[in-house]
Parts: structure tokens; sequence; C-alpha cells
């Protein structure tokens, strides 16, 4: 069992290749908890306080020092609200709804590279793994829509059914093309595996997004259309437009099932981040890894998790000392404050990894550095996707329906198509 | 470009894989045809599906069972379950059966069943003992080989893919103007 724990520590491939089934759970344990975590508490808490600074408010203050423990305050009220089924409703679906959704969502992140060895498994058909699962997640919707057994959510899983179909169409054409780019090698043949696709822009010493300009861009920003109509967020959220179905598909839907489709949507909000991060934005790669390479360049980009976690500290210590005198404060001013050191420590922690660990792939501090620089740069895209989707709620009126249908069918996928045509041309002349 | 995969260590893939996946499919499948409730049957193939798409996997055949989640269990039962869902279950479930169609289907049965024994016992003689297997990271690329062909040569099917295209799309164009009189 030790050996099995330790003999990962040395290994370049994902536990689930090198069957290593110890390690495997470990990660899906790490993955779960973690994903769990972020959307419950990070994501809800910043999307929150993102919309209402966008709308000129305070947002959540109350509950811990600038509203931080907010989220598990919700949890709370949530987990202890009565769960009603509706008479007329189909129990067992209904029931199991919420569950599909959720399995959907989370099932994708086997997939996911975090870093060259840092996923569970490399499947050789890993993007398609990835699109299929997670349009398995629109089941989830419609079955909740169908058994609450009333018109409102019937009418939101069936406009959500229309456009997830419809937007997966435009959404597949143009990850066909980033994966038409991963076959500009010396062999000629391309790959499915997420990790393979990653490789492929490193050999090619160019993201996707920029191969072939523009037709990368095209090809991502169709795709950066459709994911945020498959995750049915705004402005594409017809399936639970508050204004005209009340709340869509979970209008029957309270306390703890609600708040497993809340969960469903934002880890599929991530999966499909890391989607586009993986196929356009070059994974866990680090800004230019060919042209700024050396041990030099190696250390100051490894620097940077530490120096990130040392800037929220410095956010967090300037609001402990901006937080007004008045006693009536005490106990935020304390909470802020423990938990900027609490940030300052893992600051501290990551400098140490990266000091120790500087130039070295082989013990155990360098692997711990090269992990926490593959995982810091995915997840640093990620984020950024993420808070595009806080922008684009915050910023654009919701679209009417056939408004949708007509951007999803005569828009998108002509456009989508003609990139994919383009780039399969370029491709051939390039060779 | 793929990292080497262990071949040595002993497949993940059991038996207990294979029998629990083709339980489920069987168990999900009867469900199928035993619930009065439609969108029970359609809830029920949806797992059928995925449970096949499992064995594919146990087969070696990673795309085969990747297209058939998209295609299947996300696409085409979507839309089944789309439709499904507009019919009024209650009246539905009261109406009997209208069709005499469970002759036909008893003796289409029977006979795929017969076979399936009959290739049970003799398969040993007549079908070939082990196939080639190739490594898992060569799948895609094979059926590629053999729908698109390689290196300028037509591959072994790309005719009937072609042709079964073109099929889909006299389908899709007979929907067309079946729905839209005028065009």
């Amino acid at each position: 069992m030790m050996q099995s724990f330790m003999s990962y520590l040395g290994s370049t491939v994902p536990p689930g290749n090198a069957g290593n089934q110890l390690w495997a759970l470990i990660y899906v344990l790490i993955i779960f908890v973690a994903v769990s975590l972020t959307v419950m508490w990070l994501i809800n808490w910043v999307e929150r306080k993102a919309l209402a600074h966008f709308q000129v408010r305070l947002g959540p203050m109350r509950v811990g020092p600038h509203g931080l423990l907010q989220p598990f305050a919700d949890a709370l009220k949530l987990m202890l609200k009565e769960d009603i089924i509706p008479d007329q409703a189909d129990k067992a679906v209904f029931w199991f709804a919420p569950v599909i959704g959720l399995l959907a969502s989370f099932t994708v992140y086997i997939v996911i590279p975090f870093g060259p060895s840092q996923a569970v498994s490399d499947m050789n058909i890993g993007i398609l793994f990835m699109l299929g699962v997670s349009s398995l997640g629109v089941l989830g919707i419609v079955t909740a829509g169908w058994a609450s057994n009333s018109h409102y959510p019937l009418m939101g899983a069936l406009r959500s059914s229309a456009q997830m179909v419809s937007y997966e169409v435009a959404m597949g054409l143009a990850v066909v093309s980033a994966i038409l780019m991963t076959s500009l090698n010396s062999t000629g043949t391309g790959t499915l595996s997420m990790i393979g696709i990653v490789e492929a822009q490193q050999q090619q010493g160019v993201w996707f997004l920029f191969k072939f300009f523009p037709l990368g861009v095209i090809a991502f920003v169709i795709f950066a259309i459709a994911m945020v109509a498959e995750t049915n967020r705004a402005p594409f959220d017809l399936a639970e437009a508050e204004s005209e179905l009340t709340a869509g598909f979970h209008t029957e839907y309270s306390g703890l099932r609600w708040s497993l489709f809340m969960l469903a949507e934002y880890a599929a909000m991530m999966a499909v981040s890391s989607i586009a991060v993986t196929l356009w934005l070059g994974g866990w790669l680090r800004p230019f890894p060919n042209l700024l390479h050396g041990p030099a360049w190696e250390f100051i980009f490894s620097l940077f998790p530490g120096l990130s976690f040392a800037a929220f500290a410095a956010i967090a210590f300037i609001g402990t000392v901006r937080m007004p005198s008045d006693s009536f404060f005490k106990v935020q001013r304390i909470g802020l404050g423990i938990f900027g050191l609490t940030l300052a420590f893992t600051a501290l922690l990551l400098l140490v990894i990266a000091f120790v660990g500087r130039g070295d792939d082989v013990n155990i501090a360098g692997r711990l550095r090269e992990g926490i620089d593959y995982v810091f740069w995915f997840l640093l895209k990620v984020a950024i996707f993420m808070y595009l989707f806080f922008w684009y709620r915050a910023t654009w009126p919701r679209y009417r329906f056939d408004q949708l249908m007509k951007i999803g069918w005569k828009v998108m996928l002509p456009i989508s198509l003609g990139a994919l045509i383009a780039t399969a041309i370029v491709g051939v002349l390039v060779k | 470009m793929n990292p080497a995969i262990n071949v040595g260590a002993a497949p993940l893939a059991t038996p207990w894989f294979f029998y629990g996946l083709a339980a489920a499919a069987v168990v999900s499948g009867l469900l199928v045809i035993t619930r009065r409730n439609a969108v029970h049957s359609a809830l029920a193939l949806i797992v059928t599906l995925l449970s096949v798409a499992g064995l594919y996997l146990m087969l070696y055949a990673p795309f085969v069972a990747g297209v058939q989640i998209i295609v299947y269990a996300g696409g085409i039962m979507v839309l089944f379950l789309f439709v499904i869902m507009l019919v009024n279950i209650e009246r539905v479930a009261k109406e009997r059966q209208f069709n005499r169609i469970w002759p036909v289907g008893l003796l289409a049965s029977c006979a795929l069943f017969a076979l399936f024994v009959g290739a049970f016992i003799k398969g040993k003689s007549v079908l070939p003992q082990r196939m080639i297997q190739l490594p898992e990271a060569m799948n895609t690329q094979a059926i590629g080989g053999a729908l698109y062909g390689e290196a300028g040569r037509m591959g072994l099917y790309t005719f009937a893919f072609e042709i079964a295209s073109l099929l889909l799309l006299v389908a899709i164009l007979g929907a067309v103007i079946m729905t839209k009189k005028k065009i």
C-alpha cells in the first residue's frame, strides 16, 4: 500500500493509464471535494459579489467579513428546508432528475487534464467522452421538467432540450476544427485525447487560439458562445427565464434537491470552461513555454502561484485595516485577519516549494512544484472563463426564443462549418 | 504522443464488469417493453444504451462507445423525450394496445435467441478464436482509416459510408418537405 502510494510520485502518466487504482481513487476524491467546495463557496461568493458590484450594490456583507461565510449559511438553510415533492409529480423520476444532472457534470472531470499526469485518466477518446457525457446533462433538465407535472417546468424543459440539441451542432463543429489542428505533425495523425491535444499545442509551439489566425479565433468564439448556451446561462438562460417561466424547469424543486441542480450547473460550467482551455488556450501550459525556457524563467514562472496567493492575502489585510473601528466590527475584523493569515501561510508554503524544488523534476519537492505550476495555470485560465460567465450575466439581456434558434442555426452553424472547411484547406496547403 | 500504456498490468475490466453491464442492459431492456408510461420506457432505454456503451469499452472499442453516448444517449433520446413529453400520459396508460404485432416480435426474438445459442455452442469452430488486439490508442485511427481511407487510398468502407450519408440527407430533405408545403 505504502509502496503503491509513493510509486505514483515518479509517474509521468495519469494513474488511470498506469493502472494505479489507489491513486486514481485519491484523484477522484480530491476532484469531487475540491469541485464541490469551489462551486459551493468560492464561485457562489464571487458571483454574488461580482454581480452586486456590477449593479453598484454591496452584495452579502453580514455573514462573515464581506459575506465570506454567506454561502455556508445558504447551504445550511437549503439543507434544513422542507423537501417538497408535488402530489401529482412522478415521484421516482422527480427524485432522480437532479442526480442525473449531477452525475453527468461530475463524470466529465475524469478526463480533464490539470497537468500531464494530473488527471484521473487519459482516455483515447477524451474529448468525445467529455462532449458525450456533458450532453447527458440535458436529460436531468428534461426529466425534471416533465416529472414536475406542471406547465412552467415543462415549457422550460422543452426549451432547454431544443436549445441544447441545436447548439451542440455548432459546438461539435468548432471542436472538430481544433482537433484537425492536432494532426499537423510529422505523422499526420491527430488525437482525441485531452492530454494529447495539449501536448500537440506544445509541439507546434502555438495555442490553437492563435493558429491559422483568424481561423482558430473564430472556432474558439463559436465554442465560447455555444458553451454558454449549453450550460443554460445568461443570456441564453431561457430554460429558467424568471420573467416568463417563474424558475423554468426547477420551479417545483426546493431545498436540497434545488441546490443539487445549482451544483450540477456550476460544475458543468467549469467542465465546459476546461474543454475550452484545453482545446484553445494550451491547457496546463504556462505562457511562452517554448520561447522563455531555461532554469531562470522556469523559476520565475513557478513563483506565480505563491505570489498570487500573497496578493490575495494583502487584499485581505488591507480589508482588515480599513474595517471601521466600531466594536460592532470586532469579530469580523478578527475573522478577516485569520482568513488573511491562512492565505499568507498558503502563499509562503507555495513559495517555499517553488524555491526548494527549483530546477528539479525528479525528487518529491520538484515533482510537487511542477504539479502546482500545471494546476495553477490551468485553474487560472478556467477562472477567467468563470468570470466571463458572471460578466455576461450582468451585461446582456436575455434572448427571445426565436432569436436564440436563429443565431444557433443560421449564424453559428454556417460560420463554424466554414471555419472547419477553411481549417482543413489551410492545413493541407501548409503541408 | 500517447504515453505508453502499462501493458503488463492486470486488466481492470474483469468479467464482473461484463456481468454487471450485461445485467443492467437486459433488465433495463425488459423495463423498456413492460412499462406503460412512455417516459419511463425512454429512460430505461437510455440505461440500456449506456450499458451497451460500457460493453463496447470492454471490447477495446472506445470510439464506438463515445459515439454511442453522444449520438444515441445524448442526441436521439433527448429528441425522443422531447416528443414523448407532450403526450398525455394518463390517457395513453388507459388505452389498450391496438396493434397485433407481437407474434412477429416473438418470432424475431426467438430467431435471434436461437442465433445466439448457436453461436455459443458452435462458435468455436465457425468464428476465429482470437481477434488481433489493437492497442487502445489505435482504435480511433483504425476507424478513420476504414471510413475515409489512408495515404491517398480509399478505405474499406468509404463508399458505403458516403452512400449512408446520402441516405440520411434524403431523409432530412423528406422531413423538411413534409412539414413545409411551401418552401
